[in-house]
């Protein structure tokens, strides 16, 4: 079946399985191969995308329940002129990432938690992101990455943060 | 890790998601979040021919005030049951329960519905539609019909849900008990309960303590013949089936579910 | 900016917070692991999907692959009769099961598909037929030895060691009190958040393998082995990869069993795993049963230890490392006259076992922990006490255990100290006692550990290979592997530290086997004592070079002339306008340029030690167990990026802590495996941990010029048995003595029950 949807800005369009999965399309279709598949259990996170502005997990979700929709990747959330997304900055300062493999799925539930929630406290941060695993970080520096984007004032992290969604 | 193949439709209304369900009959199945569905279809575990998905049906997601009850689209989402102001008001067990389900990625997708009519005894809103009492309104070929909560969950994953029929609606009577408690006991935050407890006033549901959803009625009883809290609460566990797995014994489940109850009547009472 | 820091140019860089120059990439774009991988060399290649077997232990009597074959997008079907028979040696693994199965998720054929979706279809298709054998699920029958995993070999021990030289219970004479335990070191998953994978491609008469790995060098050889081909025929290519925590050192079973299909079939393949199979499939870690006794005078001097232990190596061989190492860590950090270990290491018909972050030490650590622990709680003196009056002193350095392991350098009381006074230890003793007063429903643990672990433990070298370009610029070739640590970050410093070249221009490659033929890789926590101190001594070599070469530009005496690692400027000395930069000196060289090409080897590991204290709180009505605090001491010598160092021991941390509460692989007794997916095996999330507290503390080695030791597994090591012991010490006062890990809910709640029942008789 015909599969189209906006990715990143751009349009997307292809003829797919009606079973593939949201990801692969991503993956294999979109070629932005930046989020990354860790199981298959809706458990790690690692394929987190933002679908109409809100985190999901693209590995839970068909390209066809996607059809007609806008979906953010990690490739999508520096400006076009190269500079860092907050939260992406954030995750550079505070050392939030090591193999990297976490770290998109990661970035985009960030993004998302902080869409609705500016300022959170550490707990509202660590209970956010019961959903995405990482093997390396022990998520110390994750959550700090997270508080230091909060910290900016109410109004600069909305807007920072709306500016990365390309709906 | 994929789904076996299937056809894939998607019904623009709730009409036609029922004459496409009766069209396929017991070979369909209906697709809302998916998050309750998806993940058994990727380990292939279910084996739909068709999915219909219903996910845009826009018109079964509200939470509207009926007078002396909330009308529940079956198509809302945890996420906006977690953040209705209405339901904080009236129905806070729900909103409540509601953001507990899985993680937050998983509330942006699924829907009490969904979790309904897959009939997980693990899961937690089961529970919480039992305690509150709810109605449950199905639509299919025949008409629209009611099916009280009680009456709603057969055995595991198994409802009164024909094949063919819609959840459409879950209406839930205004509590007059205001004090209310949910608590919910996990190894970590984003595990299915291992036992979980639902308070709204003088009722008591049971998140996995058998095959289906359960009220703890010996415990309901003794409150209502005017028993404290932790007097009632150790009968939680009466009448129950709880599974045995790797993360409990049936004993603890027992255990787990007289002190959940105890907490939850406490906590419950505080707020009356 | 990659490398930022101010001020940053030459000296001075090391020691500092740099910012990781691999993060700009990785944030933006995303890494390219091997599933990513999109080159001309696999256009158009196949999937493979390998079909596993459900069944613990069987004959495999057929396998009927007609079905699959049939269908479209199916172009082959491979099974252990295609492919080369194991070694013939006892106890060999094969690359596709032949007669017997012994272990869940054992691959007995492989099914090459156009797509990956068909993949999974077709695998279904693939009929075998076991004849079902009786598991061998545990250790104890493993050791009763009446179901053989190899007939052949007539028994299920590997190996044993140490028991000949037991004496027995003389070795605890003189002691007022004897304490001991049979306690478990429970069965794990490494779980990388990047499964396995690997692509092939046969071409020109070499076989190149992308693989997920943490050593492409070794990889080369074993799959050159394996497929009977010299190595100069093998190439690995090592994309990015997303965690390995030692299950990925070499290539493993199912990756050359890939390349072997690619040669095999003439066709390029891509292969990844799911994350089901990689539960059972992946190389597990740990799984010991430890029986420990210990014995001191009443006033707290240990004088004698034993620890037995059985160590449970799977149904194949592939860690035969690990026993040895947990012997030769036995007695930990304290001074402890009389010390026996022994060990027997069986096959069971589970997941095979191998290195896991810690690989054997921290099973050692754990042991030796709960032993003073428990020393402590029957003499009645406080743990902290206990240790400090048993840790090897700081004057006593090298010191050599009674298992002969020399530790180099290391001041233990003072990581313990340091740790308790951060901490407040005596402030969390007054609060556990006044909840234990009250009778709160929620106990306070406090639990510690003194630890020190080997690192670069296998006594091999390093490659290290620096060429100067003539527009001034570098690039390293470096035998290190890094699957997260920061390696081009760590040996960029080290590079603008030595020759004044700025960290932005300097290009670090790895893993490639054709541009570095030489190395070993990274596991052990290595690296960086082995890997960086070769980019040193290749610094260094570069820098005689090219003193002979800008002398020879100036007209100069190669004494008279000066290098400025600051500005990375050569001059004569005293002579203004004689200024000479790196890529004018390179220009100069003969026709291979500058460059060096270096091996470093050290006399020694290195013995990077520390302390952790775990705080934790128990309600004693569930049994659940919270880690409210942890800090720690983790002393690797030289820090060379701080920043890098934290995040190791963050990590490590989290998997320690995640051993002690929450995770482990459980079989059944026929040997399926209940936690085989991510729902069910309990890896520690966010919302499980607390920030952690670090302290910092520096005492370096004389065994390598950076006076560095490892960092990477020494926090695995030291929070394991720090939140055990917090964990038991919360329920102590109710008369808990021990609880196994991971100590769940359901367990404190039993061991807290039992010993209500106890306390009753």
């Amino acid at each position: 079946m015909k599969v189209e949807l906006t990715v990143n800005g751009e349009q997307v369009a292809a003829d797919v399985e009606d079973r593939m999965l949201l990801v692969h399309y991503l993956r294999d279709v979109a070629g932005l191969t930046a989020t990354n598949v860790g199981c298959d259990t809706t458990s790690c996170g690692a394929c987190t995308v933002l679908l109409d502005g809100e985190s999901v997990k693209s590995c839970t979700l068909l390209a066809a329940q996607a059809g007609g929709s806008s979906v953010t990747t990690v490739e999508g959330l520096a400006a076009a002129d190269g500079t860092l997304h907050p939260v992406q900055q954030a995750f550079r300062e505070q050392h939030g990432l090591q193999c990297g493999f976490c770290t998109p799925g990661m970035v985009m539930a960030i993004v998302s938690l902080l869409r609705e929630n500016p300022n959170p406290t550490e707990e509202q941060v660590r209970s956010g992101l019961e959903g995405n695993l990482c093997r390396c970080t022990g998520y110390h520096n994750i959550v700090k990455a997270a508080l230091a984007v909060g910290c900016l004032s109410g109004e600069e992290s909305t807007a920072a943060a709306a500016s990365g969604s390309a709906e | 890790m994929i789904p076996a193949q299937f056809s894939y439709r998607r019904a623009a209304s709730a009409g036609e998601a029922i004459d496409l369900a009766a069209e396929y009959g017991e070979d369909a199945k209906f697709l809302a979040g998916g998050h309750s569905l998806l993940p058994l279809m990727k380990l292939r575990l279910a084996l739909p021919e068709v999915v219909i998905d219903i996910g845009r049906l826009r018109d079964l997601s509200y939470i509207t005030d009926g007078g002396d009850h909330i009308a529940v689209g079956a198509l809302t989402r945890h996420h906006d049951l977690e953040h209705s102001e209405l339901l904080a008001r009236e129905l806070p067990l729900l909103a409540h329960a509601a953001g507990q389900v899985g993680d937050p990625q998983i509330r942006h997708r699924g829907t009490i519905g969904g979790s309904l009519a897959h009939g997980d005894p693990a899961s937690d809103l089961p529970a919480v539609v039992l305690a509150l009492d709810a109605t449950l309104i199905a639509r299919g070929p025949g008409g629209e019909r009611e099916i009280p909560s009680g009456e709603f969950f057969d055995s595991l994953f198994e409802t009164a849900l024909r094949p063919g029929d819609l959840l459409t609606e879950i209406r839930i009577p205004k509590p007059a008990a205001r004090g209310w408690s949910f608590q919910k006991f996990t190894k970590r935050a984003m595990d299915w309960a291992i036992v979980g407890v639902a308070v709204q006033g003088n009722a008591v549901g049971l998140v996995n303590m058998g095959e289906t959803p359960l009220r703890a009625s010996a415990a309901e009883r003794a409150l209502a013949s005017g028993a404290g809290p932790a007097e009632a609460a150790a009968l939680a566990a009466d009448g129950t089936h709880p599974p045995a797995d790797i993360n409990a014994s049936r004993e603890y489940r027992e255990h787990l579910a007289r002190v959940l109850a105890g907490r939850a009547l406490q906590e419950a009472a505080a707020r009356a | 900016m990659d490398g930022d820091r101010a001020g940053a140019v030459g000296n001075g860089v090391l020691g500092s917070r740099v910012l990781r120059v691999e993060d700009q990439r990785l944030l933006t774009v995303g890494g390219t692991y091997v599933d990513d991988l999109d080159i001309p060399e696999l256009a158009g290649a196949a999937r493979v999907t390998f079909v596993r077997s459900p069944v613990a232990h069987a004959m495999v009597t057929g396998v009927d692959a007609s079905a699959a074959r049939g269908e479209p997008g199916v172009i082959a079907v491979l099974t252990g009769e295609d492919a080369p028979p194991a070694e013939d040696k006892p106890m060999a693994e094969p690359l596709l099961a032949t007669d017997r199965v012994r272990f869940v998720g054992e691959p007995v054929a492989m099914v090459i598909t156009d797509g990956r979706y068909q993949g999974e279809d077709a695998a279904e298709l693939v009929s075998v037929d076991y004849e079902p054998l009786p598991a061998v699920a545990s250790l104890d029958k493993a050791l009763a030895d009446e179901t053989l995993l190899f007939p052949a070999a007539g028994t299920n021990v590997i190996a044993a060691a140490g028991a000949e030289d037991s004496t027995g219970d003389a070795l605890f004479e003189g002691c007022d009190v004897v304490v001991g335990a049979t306690i478990m070191n429970q069965r794990l998953a490494p779980v990388p958040l990047e499964v396995r994978g690997a692509a092939a491609a046969w071409a020109d008469g070499r076989l190149t393998v992308w693989a997920s790995t943490q050593n492409s060098q070794i990889a080369r050889f074993q799959v050159a082995g394996t497929l009977g081909l010299p190595p100069d025929a093998v190439r690995i290519i090592t994309p990015d990869v997303g965690g390995g925590f030692g299950a990925k050192i070499g290539a493993d079973r199912d990756q050359i069993a890939v390349g072997w299909a690619a040669k095999h079939l003439g066709r390029p393949l891509r292969w990844s795993e799911t994350r089901s199979e990689n539960l059972v499939a992946m190389t597990h870690g740990r799984s010991q049963r430890q029986d420990i006794r210990i014995g001191g005078t009443s006033d707290g001097r240990i004088l004698a230890y034993r620890m037995d232990f059985v160590q449970d190596s799977g149904a194949y061989i592939r860690g035969d490392y690990l026993p040895g190492l947990t012997r030769l860590m036995a007695s930990g950090s304290y001074l402890i006259p009389k010390v026996e270990c022994s060990y027997k290491f069986v096959v069971t018909s589970t997941t095979p076992i191998a290195a896991y972050r810690g690989a054997g030490r921290p099973e050692a650590t754990a042991a030796v922990e709960r032993a003073v622990d428990l020393f402590a709680a029957r003499i009645g003196m406080d743990p902290a006490e206990v240790r400090r009056l048993n840790l090897v002193p700081p004057d006593r350095f090298p010191y050599t255990s009674p298992t002969g392991a020399t530790y180099d350098t290391g001041d233990y009381v003072a990581a313990l100290d340091k740790v308790l006074a951060a901490a407040g230890y005596s402030e969390l003793r007054a609060e556990q006692a006044a909840r234990r007063e009250r009778g709160d429903r929620v106990q306070l643990g406090l639990g510690l550990s003194t630890y020190v672990e080997i690192t670069a433990g296998d006594g091999g070298g390093e490659s290290g290979r620096i060429d100067i370009h003539e527009d001034g610029t570098a690039t390293v070739f470096t035998g290190s592997s890094a699957h997260g640590q920061g390696h081009d970050t760590s040996w960029s410093m080290l590079v603008q530290a030595e020759l004044g070249i700025p960290m932005k221009d300097v290009t670090v490659i790895h893993g490639d086997t054709d541009a570095i033929p030489t190395g070993t890789g990274t596991f052990g926590s290595r690296s960086l004592q082995l890997g960086g101190a070769a980019v040193h001594k290749a610094a260094g070599e570069v820098k005689e070079q090219a003193r002979t070469l800008a002398a020879t530009l100036a007209g100069a005496n190669e004494e008279d002339m000066e290098f400025d690692p600051r500005t990375g400027i050569w001059r004569v000395h005293g002579a203004s306008g004689t200024e000479l930069e790196w890529g004018k000196i390179a220009g100069a060289a003969g026709p291979d340029g500058l460059t060096a090409d270096v091996m470093f080897t050290a006399d020694s590991p290195t013995f990077p030690f520390g302390a952790h204290l775990a705080v934790v709180e128990v309600d004693t009505e569930t049994g659940k167990a919270t880690l409210v605090r942890h800090v720690t001491v983790d002393d690797a010598g030289t820090l060379v990026n701080p920043m890098i160092a934290e995040g190791q021991r963050h990590g490590g941390i989290a998997q320690g802590a995640a051993q002690a509460l929450l995770e482990e692989v459980v079989y059944d007794a026929d040997g399926n495996p209940l936690t085989g997916t991510l729902a069910d095996y309990a890896i520690i999330t966010a919302t499980e941990l607390p920030s952690f507290e670090l302290l910092d503390s520096q005492t370096p080695t004389g065994i390598n010029p950076l006076g560095v030791k490892g960092i990477g597994e020494a926090g695995t090591i030291g929070s394991t048995p720090a939140v055990q012991n917090a964990v038991i010490d919360a329920v102590a006062h109710l008369g808990v003595r021990h609880i196994d890990m991971p100590t769940t809910p359901q367990r404190v709640w039993a061991a807290i029950t039992d010993a209500a029942k106890e306390g009753a008789r």
